[in-house]
């Protein structure tokens, strides 16, 4: 399909980026990153903006950053470079997981980080994996810069905590050393798209889980966490005993008539779906962690 | 094991035939220098893109183009009105017919009424792509919508809403009037049978045992990799029209486009350029080929008509969609005595060009499968649906037969408490048995089953898998194992028998070889390959057969003005036809030269042995000459016998005796996950008999992608329409076309039963993959699920669709 006539601006800079989003303000724009979203949207005819702001040549918001307590990832680093990064692995695990789960090699070179989290597709894997991260977005607007919770940042499909004049620059993701954390996928087999993937962080204090954060990307609208799941595991030994029991919780909260219901799955096939990659997610996550003996991936 | 290719270079003339030699074709696609359709330039290039219906079933009342006519860059914006208006024919014909079929108009732009999403409205053409499909959404068509049927079995329901206006069919009303006559329903467009029906109920009668199963074989999209192209120039000067468009068939598509654009057939020149596959999509005439020809007539400037993927899903003709009961009977040894299968056939809104032969002499023809059953009756009944048009696509009516078949003959053995390999084997026609005459009129010629079940038998350690089978169930796995003992029909033959059956067709096929005076050779054959590598195959049949070095042969296929004539690729008839017809002119040429070298060597040609290119008189070698040697004097004729013409070239027209009959068992080995529904192969093992092979690696090839898209249909592809005629699997985001991580390893391995009827023992290996495949899959996964009692689930297994067949629920997709 052929994408509707627009207008193509460059940004060299954030700032260039952001005066171009104030200069377009009364069209419809759409910031350009990986394109991997984008282009196929508009060759769709699905989205028709009057301009275009490509920001994929501003070099500062690309790339992984160990900083002090946090790993901070640039909105514009490929998913390539995350999965590739040990730092990553190591620090925050599930997120890296959930980088490794997306597309094909191509996908994985071109798609960008805070393209994926800013366009909050449903069933796309990071948002979870952010969520499941405790993560924080940081946002530059006309005003300056700001943080978002992972927790505070999906809305709904396609909708974020983001304003129309603010611009995605990077992520922060706590340092969880010694932690584990795994990132489930059931890939729809036409799109490879999540129809639902599951991410889970657990710390852990010897054999018993001290905290767990769950959450999971395709089930709803936006990705949530799961809290029953996090609630079963909290101060349990981490066992498979525990494992299955806290995944058949996976649901409890997801309330039936909303999770999606499409061609790929029915919304009672998907919350299965939900409790099956919940445990397969935590079933990794114990395979990593240091209760079990390190298998190999 | 993966069959190793060979270089060229490395093989010696007697050694060519049957080497997996390295394909030739390849280096240039590989690195971008092949010239596709849309590669073709002309600096005058206007460009086509056309307005399709949105909706799957509207009546139109007017088409308002002036925004889009007023755009700038804009050349021509044409709907059926102005093709009226030139006194175009613009109805695509019907490439064979049934008794009592209908024949509805299909017209090339829709007049009225637009009866499938994606039926083209109007065209324009541009100075450039983009601007073309901008001009699209200026263009305001005044749609009325109508009720919609999609589903075949519906679609000949009394109440059913109706697509084809009959009562201006003139050559219907008989069948309307004749109060005599029960009504035919409306959308029914043929009511066909084959086989003995008071047989078959009589065995039905006397059975033991019967069983019987409701399935769908469910609609497929082909998804070729190049989407259909064409790029027409018209010669005001000479009224030639130049056309190089994607296609299997560019005689057959002259033939036909002469007489939908009225433009006589020496006029009109196709040249189909490298063609990035087909699976039987680009065999037919659609409407969009000749639109972009009839633009280049009107506008006298060259125009480029390129298909987006989204059209190619629109438009492409479908496969499959199949509503089936089938039901077999036994005797109470577990013999077969019968089968009986109604079918409904989806044909989509209008008959594609070979259409109505897919689901009946295709298909009915085939159901007796490798097995001896003596009564047959199948009653296939077609209806026009608010989809795509359904037609060939890979297998073509042989997967849907054996797929019944193979699944039945496993509902059988399971009734029976029989093993299904034993079953099976009981059944098989005896290898003494042939030429074997079914009860659904083919005479297999030949065939030997068992070696082939063996060896796959073999290949899963069958034996231990079964035992394995049962521990792991003990442990709740379901570990399950799927046969497909199959049979194929290809290349389709002979002419007369074709022309019987309603064809309107020849199947015959043409070679000409050229060996030019300094001994290279250039082979033209009408077959029109699309990525199968007939240049490779075809060079080492004449290689074979001339002992000319096999890098001395260029082929040359898929040109009008080239090739003598030809009737093009598909039904797995290239090798069994067009390269019957290549050998046929090479020995025309061996004889040819055997008469002119026994003149210059002054002996009998009785006295002249031929081998590896070179004339020896017998029991004296010295006295010997090459091929290469006795062209040059052809051509140079100073000295050839009296009544011999010049030259060194010879044409064939090879018509066949009969189809050929490949077989083969595929086994599957597959765990199923009841709690997520997840199909995992453990094993996959084919063993083809395709008869001799010509090359190794392009018959493995053949093999793994047909398995792969048979696997597609088994657990992934399906076309989807909602009740409005909306297609809502539209594009590869929602169609899984199977991936390599999808697809398993496969192992194969062959047995050799050389067709017996034409020169190369061939029979034709292009479909066999997809024939064999889906069956082995369903009956893998319902093997495994057999602790659940669970007999049949419909394509594509779905997780979803297996996860619910376990939790035993009704609902969803
Ligand atoms: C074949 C294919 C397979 C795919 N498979 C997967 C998969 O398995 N899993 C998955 O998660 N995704 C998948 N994707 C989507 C891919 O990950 C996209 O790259 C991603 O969704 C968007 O990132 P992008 O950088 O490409 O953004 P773009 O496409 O350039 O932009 C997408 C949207 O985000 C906005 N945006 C981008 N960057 C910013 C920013 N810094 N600040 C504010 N707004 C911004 C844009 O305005 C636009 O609306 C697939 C895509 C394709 C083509």
């Amino acid at each position: 399909m052929y994408p509707a006539p627009f207008e193509y601006e460059r940004a060299e800079s954030v700032e260039d980026a952001l005066s171009l989003m104030d200069e377009h303000s009364d069209s419809i724009t759409e910031l350009l990153a990986g394109g991997h979203s984008l282009l196929p949207t508009m060759k769709a005819g699905l989205a028709t903006p009057d301009v275009v702001i490509d920001i994929g040549e501003i070099d500062a918001l690309r790339g992984i950053e160990n900083a002090e307590g946090s790993i901070t990832v640039g909105a514009l680093t490929p998913y390539s470079a995350v999965d590739d990064s040990e730092t990553v692995w190591t620090e925050t695990a599930v997120f890296a997981d959930a980088a490794h789960h997306i597309g094909d090699v191509q996908v994985r070179n071109r798609g960008t980080v805070g393209g994926n989290i800013a366009h909050a597709d449903p069933a796309s894997d990071l948002p979870a994996a952010l969520l499941a991260a405790d993560g924080t977005v940081i946002a530059h607007g006309p005003d300056g810069e700001r943080s978002i919770a992972a927790d505070e940042f999906f809305e709904a499909s396609y909708m974020t905590a983001l304003a129309e004049d603010e611009l995605l620059t990077r992520i922060e993701l706590p340092k969880r050393g010694g932690h584990a954390g795994a990132y489930a996928k059931k890939p729809s087999p036409s799109s490879g798209y999540a129809i639902v993937g599951v991410a889970v962080v657990l710390e852990t204090d010897g054999n018993t889980v001290t905290d767990a954060r769950v959450a999971v990307n395709g089930a709803m609208d936006h990705a949530v966490r799961l809290e029953p799941v996090e609630e079963a595991l909290s101060g349990e030994s981490f066992t498979d005993e525990t494992i299955t029991t806290a995944a058949e919780r996976a649901t409890d909260d997801l309330d039936t008539a909303m999770v999606m219901d499409d061609l790929q799955a029915s919304n009672e096939f998907r919350a299965q779906l939900v409790e099956v990659y919940t445990e397969r997610a935590l079933d990794t996550a114990l395979d990593r962690s240091s209760v079990a003996p390190p298998a190999a991936d | 094991m993966s069959i190793e290719t060979i270089e060229a270079e490395e093989i010696d003339v007697e050694e060519v035939l049957g080497s997996a030699i390295e394909r030739r074709e390849d280096p240039e696609l590989v690195t971008g220098e092949g010239v596709y359709t849309d590669d073709v330039q002309d600096p005058e290039l206007a460009h086509m893109a056309v307005l399709r219906s949105q909706y799957g079933h509207a009546e139109i009342d007017g088409i308002d183009t002036s925004e889009a006519e007023a755009m700038d860059g804009v050349i021509g914006v044409y709907t059926a009105e102005d093709i009226d208006e030139a006194g175009t024919p613009g109805d695509l014909p019907v490439g064979w017919l049934l008794p009592d079929l209908k024949t509805p108009s299909h017209p090339i732009l829709a007049g009225d009424r637009a009866r499938y999403q994606g039926d083209g409205v109007a065209v324009v053409v541009a100075e450039e792509r983009y601007l073309a499909h901008d001009a699209l959404d200026r263009i305001d068509v005044d749609y009325e919508r109508l009720d919609a049927v999609v589903d075949p079995k519906a679609a000949v329901e009394a109440d059913a809403p109706q697509l084809h206006d009959w009562s201006e069919d003139p050559t219907d009303t008989d069948v309307r009037d004749d109060e005599d006559i029960e009504r035919v329903p409306p959308n029914q467009a043929f009511d066909w049978e084959i086989g003995d029906s008071e047989a078959t109920d009589e065995a039905f009668e006397n059975a033991a045992h019967t069983v019987e199963v409701d399935l769908e074989n469910q609609r497929l999209i082909p998804n070729a990799m190049e989407p259909r192209a064409t790029v027409a120039e018209y010669k005001p000067g000479t009224g030639e029209v130049e056309v190089q468009m994607t296609s299997q068939n560019p005689h057959l598509h002259r033939q036909l486009m002469s007489a939908v654009l009225d433009v006589p057939e020496h006029k009109l020149h196709i040249v189909a350029p490298e063609v990035g596959g087909g699976f039987g999509s680009k065999i037919h005439h659609y409407p969009d080929e000749a639109l972009t020809c009839w633009c280049a007539m009107q506008l006298e400037r060259p125009v480029k008509w390129q298909a987006t993927r989204s059209e190619t899903y629109l438009t492409d003709a479908h496969g499959r969609d199949h509503v089936t009961h089938a039901e077999l009977a036994m005797d109470d040894a577990g013999t077969i005595t019968g089968m009986r299968v109604t079918t409904y056939a989806g044909m989509g809104a209008y008959l594609s060009t070979f259409a109505p032969s897919i689901p009946t002499y295709l298909y009915g023809t085939l159901l007796s499968g490798q097995y001896d059953i003596p009564a047959i009756h199948c009653n296939v009944i077609g209806s026009f649906t608010n989809g795509a048009p359904v037609d060939a696509y890979r297998g073509a009516g042989r997967p849907e037969a054996l797929y019944v078949v193979e699944r039945l003959v496993t509902l059988g053995a399971r009734e029976m408490g029989m093993d299904p390999a034993a079953f099976r084997r009981q059944n098989f026609i005896p290898e003494d048995d042939f030429p074997h005459e079914t009860p659904v009129a083919v005479v297999y010629d030949s065939g030997d089953y068992e070696p082939a079940l063996d060896a796959a038998l073999e290949m899963v350690e069958y034996e231990e898998l079964r035992e394995r089978q049962a521990e792991l169930r003990e442990e709740d796995r379901y570990l399950g194992i799927g046969f497909s003992s199959y049979i194929e029909a290809c290349g389709l033959a002979p002419s007369e028998l074709a022309g019987q059956l309603g064809a309107q067709a020849g199947l015959w096929e043409s070679g000409l070889v050229r060996v030019h005076p300094s001994g290279t050779v250039t082979a033209f054959c009408g077959t029109s390959g699309h990525g199968q590598g007939h240049e490779t195959t075809y060079a080492q049949i004449v290689s074979d057969e001339l002992g000319v070095p096999y890098e001395d042969i260029e082929i040359v296929e898929g040109d009008t003005d080239e090739i003598p004539q030809g009737m093009g690729t598909y039904g797995s008839r290239s090798a069994a036809v067009g390269g019957s017809a290549l050998a046929t002119s090479s020995q025309k040429v061996v004889d040819k030269a055997r008469t002119i070298a026994a003149h210059l060597l002054e002996t009998g040609e009785e006295d002249l042995e031929f081998e590896n290119g070179e004339f020896n008189v017998a029991g004296a070698p010295e006295r010997s000459m090459t091929i290469q040697e006795v062209a040059q004097q052809a051509y140079l004729a100073h000295n050839i016998p009296e009544g011999v013409e010049p030259g060194l070239e010879e044409t064939s027209f090879y018509d066949p005796e009969n189809f050929t009959f490949p077989f083969g068992t595929h086994v599957a080995v597959v765990e199923v996950d009841p709690e997520s529904g997840e199909i995992e192969f453990h094993q996959y093992a084919a063993v083809d008999d395709v008869g001799n092979q010509i090359n190794p690696k392009i018959v493995e090839g053949q093999i793994h992608g047909g398995i792969a898209q048979g696997i597609g249909q088994a657990l992934y592809e399906g076309a989807v329409y909602d009740d409005n005629g909306t297609l809502l699997t539209g594009s590869m985001q929602d169609y899984a076309v199977p991936k390599a991580e999808h697809v398993p390893n496969m192992e194969t391995d062959a047995t050799v039963t050389p067709a017996p009827h034409n020169p190369l023992g061939v029979k034709g290996v292009g479909e066999a993959g997809t024939i064999a495949s889906p069956q082995a899959v369903v009956n893998a996964v319902t093997d495994a699920l057999q602790p659940f009692d669970i007999d049949h689930i419909d394509m594509p297994l779905t997780e979803e669709k297996v996860w619910r067949a376990v939790n035993g629920s009704e609902e969803g997709s």
